[in-house]
């Protein structure tokens, strides 16, 4: 579990997040919502420590986040895994070898134990025989779950995906967001995703977090999302005038009571 | 403002270093990265230096048989001037200057890419300690392969010399020879290795720090290699004074 404490953060006089206190919960797909500029990275880099905060603070169960010393941080680092915005996979080197760039940074394995590991990962999220390729040879959602393979490689016991379908068609999207959450569900990790696809909060919302203007707007789960009168969330949500009339039509005819 | 700013850059490039001088991870990834590097660095510059070499005991050998033309200092003089001048200044400084420009933009390039494509926070999420992975081994692989770039470069310089007065007729080939072994003093020889890893050190922490704390996009990363290279070469000539003073 992870939770902060109000947390702010601002740059130069731009304050991003006014006030940030919410808990993230094991075992669960954890989803930080909002549009485009709502300050999803910047939460989610706060969270990891990529920046820090203004005031305010993140606890990792019961480690005070930005107090501990250099090597405890890297300690705790090492049961982290991220998937970034832009996959962020060293392009100099094969898939293969990105996934096992954390093994051979932490770990004794043999070779062989290596290879197994990383074809593991990479037959877990379904990539198979792409070894050799180099991530300029592979598409948007390969790159993504080349992403995936080598933030899960160390098994981490948090999990953070900023935006992990984006820039994706919406089957390849649900097949990435299906993945996340199995692989939450089976090794009881915490995991959480930015994200602005209202596809993905309807299929894997199980903790839902909705960032507006720098503040937390609504908090629920997906079954609570439909039914919630919260303007913000109804806005952001059934953004355009075809869901909003299907969403009416919805209530009008009490299928959603 | 200009000095505030100094004192800024001065204590981040300090505290990069710190961190970048610490217990590697796993030995092995900085060996390797390391002989990567000396690879890259070493391999890489040598037919540019070699070249640069080649000109630089031409140059002097031509100008100064022109200088010492009519006067009573003998002809073989010529080879001892080349043989002392590219040892104590111009093999180190000259092949250091031209390295500031191909390996310290190419280390920034390289680093502040990392940095633009979120490689090295990606790397920190892992618990990478990205300051030592990225910067040390570029900085030990250079501190053993520049001061043999400028070891070659001063024996090539002489050959160059050789090249540009003996087949021209400046002086015979006996000559030339002579003054290349007379009055040897290995100080010299101390004093180039000393400015060799010194400039080492300097091209390649200033480029790493520049590429380090790169911001922005491409722009910035041209800016980036660009001040790598002017910054390491203003340095390259300061310390080059200071160890003249020092050692005289
Ligand atoms: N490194 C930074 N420096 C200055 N401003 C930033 C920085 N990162 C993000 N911001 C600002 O924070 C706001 C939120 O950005 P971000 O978290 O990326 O939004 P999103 O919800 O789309 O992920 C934006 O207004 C952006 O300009
Ligand atoms: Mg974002």
């Amino acid at each position: 579990m992870i939770h902060t404490e109000n947390l702010f953060k601002s740059f130069d006089s731009n304050q991003v997040l006014k006030g940030i206190t919410v808990e993230f919960q094991k075992g669960k797909t954890n989803l930080i919502i909002g549009r485009s500029g709502s300050g999803k990275t910047v939460l989610m880099k706060l969270l990891v420590g990529l920046l820090q905060p203004t005031a305010g603070k993140v606890w990792y169960d019961n480690t005070d986040f930005f107090s501990i010393g250099k090597r405890e941080l890297r300690e705790l680092r090492m049961k982290v895994g991220m998937l970034f915005q832009g996959s962020a996979l060293f392009d100099s080197m094969s898939v293969e070898a990105n996934v096992r760039f954390p093994l051979d940074m932490f770990t004794h394995m043999t070779a062989k134990e290596k290879l197994d590991r990383v074809n593991y990962c990479l037959d877990r999220v379904s990539l198979n025989g792409v070894n050799s390729k180099y991530p300029s040879e592979t598409s948007g959602g390969m790159q993504k779950r080349v992403g995936i393979a080598r933030a899960i490689v160390l098994e981490p016991e948090y999990l953070f995906c900023d935006e992990p379908n984006s820039g994706l068609d919406p089957k390849t999207a649900i097949v990435i967001d299906e993945l996340i959450r199995s692989i939450t569900l089976e090794n009881n990790i915490t995991t959480i995703i930015n994200t602005h696809d209202m596809n993905s909060v309807m299929e894997i919302g199980e903790n839902i977090v909705l960032l507006h203007q720098g503040a937390i707007a609504w908090n629920g789960s997906k079954s609570e999302v439909l039914t919630s009168d919260n303007e913000i969330l109804q806005d952001f949500i059934f953004a355009s005038p075809f869901l909003q009339r299907l969403r009416k039509a919805a209530i009008d005819s009490g299928h959603l009571e | 403002m200009l000095f505030t700013k100094f004192l800024y850059h001065f204590g981040r490039y300090v505290m990069l270093m710190r961190s970048a001088f610490s217990r590697p991870e796993r030995f092995n990834m900085y060996y390797k990265e390391t002989l990567r590097q000396m690879n890259d660095i070493g391999i890489g510059s040598l037919v540019i230096v070699g070249l640069i070499a080649i000109f630089i005991g031409a140059v002097t050998a031509v100008q100064f048989s022109f200088q010492l033309d009519g006067t009573l200092v003998p002809r073989y003089y010529i080879g001892y001037i080349i043989r002392d001048s590219t040892i104590i200044e111009l093999a180190p400084t000259i092949t250091c200057l031209v390295l500031a420009g191909k390996v310290g933009s190419n280390i920034a390039a390289e680093i502040g890419g990392m940095r633009q494509k979120e490689h090295i926070d990606a790397m920190e999420i892992m618990g990478v300690n990205t300051s030592a992975y990225l910067v040390m081994p570029k900085v030990i692989a250079s501190l053993f392969v520049i001061p043999m770039l400028v070891a070659i470069a001063a024996f090539v310089s002489v050959v160059g010399g050789y090249l540009a007065s003996v087949p021209t007729g400046l002086l015979s080939s006996s000559e030339y020879v002579l003054g290349v072994r007379s009055f040897f003093n290995d100080r010299n020889l101390t004093l180039m290795f000393v400015k060799a890893v010194v400039f080492a050190y300097l091209l390649t922490s200033v480029s790493a720090y520049q590429g380090y704390y790169v911001r922005g996009g491409s722009i910035e990363l041209g800016r980036a290699s660009t001040n790598a290279v002017v910054f390491s070469d203003i340095l390259i000539l300061l310390f080059d004074y200071l160890i003249a003073v020092v050692f005289t």
